[in-house]
């Protein structure tokens, strides 16, 4: 793996509700840079699943939203914010089987209720902050394999 | 298992990746309609049995790291799908047979599930 030392990485990915057939665009492109920038594959792979996760939540639930992917010496960090409904009650989204996926998300294999608890079993660190009518902001933290875990470490804004 | 020998088994059609039939060794496979469960589930390298065909099932290949996927219940994906795999290196095979048939014959033939539980169903 890479060492990084100073190096920083800072990309912004659009992500837009509703469009179907663009959702998992800002994942793979997260997911290139991680590869090219040598991270380990299985810490790798775990970024993508819960960018992954997380830009189906905006398409599926947003009017739009971001991705923001921050590679520093620390670890890995994804926010994924976007503007729409919110979640009303984030402690009964996080149950695994609860889902508000529209039926015709429901067809295409989503809306199982795994999203959020999916993102939770990959990050290391996991912050949802959403208000009614205005936005949600899931963000996250990844460790290299390597780094010492300390609790209580908080993301970058 | 050879993914050709998974091929012979399903008597399934390459959709794309026939190439890399003889070379991509399958060792564990998950039987799912639920992209969500696939996600949650699937151990890197697998080989995802399924009956959905949207372009989202080649996204989430593509995030866990399939090794291929194969359609069952003879469901054929669109040109686009098959594009978008082979622009990834991702086989696609479709089998006519149901996806609790496709399974079982593989698991019959020694490929284990992502739960990596070994049942002796076999006497």
């Amino acid at each position: 793996m890479t060492e990084l030392t100073e190096t920083r990485v800072l990309l912004e990915f659009p992500v837009e509700g509703g469009n179907f057939p663009a959702a998992g665009e800002a994942a793979s492109k997260v997911k290139k840079t991680l590869q090219k920038l040598g991270i380990d594959s299985n810490l790798t792979r775990r970024v993508s699943i819960a960018t992954y996760e997380a830009e189906m939540n905006i398409v599926i639930h947003a009017d739009y939203g971001k991705i923001t992917l921050q590679v520093d010496p620390d670890g890995i960090w994804i926010r994924a914010e976007d503007r729409g409904k919110g979640i009303p009650d984030i402690s009964q989204a996080m149950i695994e089987g609860f889902s508000t996926a529209p039926e015709r998300v429901r067809e295409m294999g989503f809306g199982a209720g795994m999203g959020l608890p999916n993102i939770k079993k990959c990050a290391d660190l996991l912050e949802i902050s959403s208000k009614l009518n205005i936005g949600t902001t899931v963000a996250m933290g990844f460790y290299y394999p390597t780094a010492k875990r300390e609790s209580g470490q908080s993301k970058p804004n | 298992m050879k993914l050709r020998e998974v091929q012979k088994l399903l008597k399934a059609k390459t959709l794309t990746g026939e190439g890399l039939l003889d070379q991509l060794e399958v060792k564990m496979i998950c039987g799912s309609d639920l992209i969500s469960d696939v996600l949650t589930f699937t151990k890197e390298k697998s080989l995802l049995l399924t009956g959905l065909t949207n372009p989202q099932i080649i996204r989430t290949a593509e995030m866990i790291d399939l090794c291929g996927i194969v359609f069952v219940r003879g469901k054929t994906p669109s040109d686009e799908v098959v594009s978008m795999a082979a622009e990834r290196s991702l086989p696609l095979l479709v089998t006519d047979l149901p996806l609790y048939e496709s399974c079982g014959l593989l698991y019959n033939a020694g490929l284990q599930g992502c739960s990596g539980l070994q049942i002796n169903c076999r006497g």
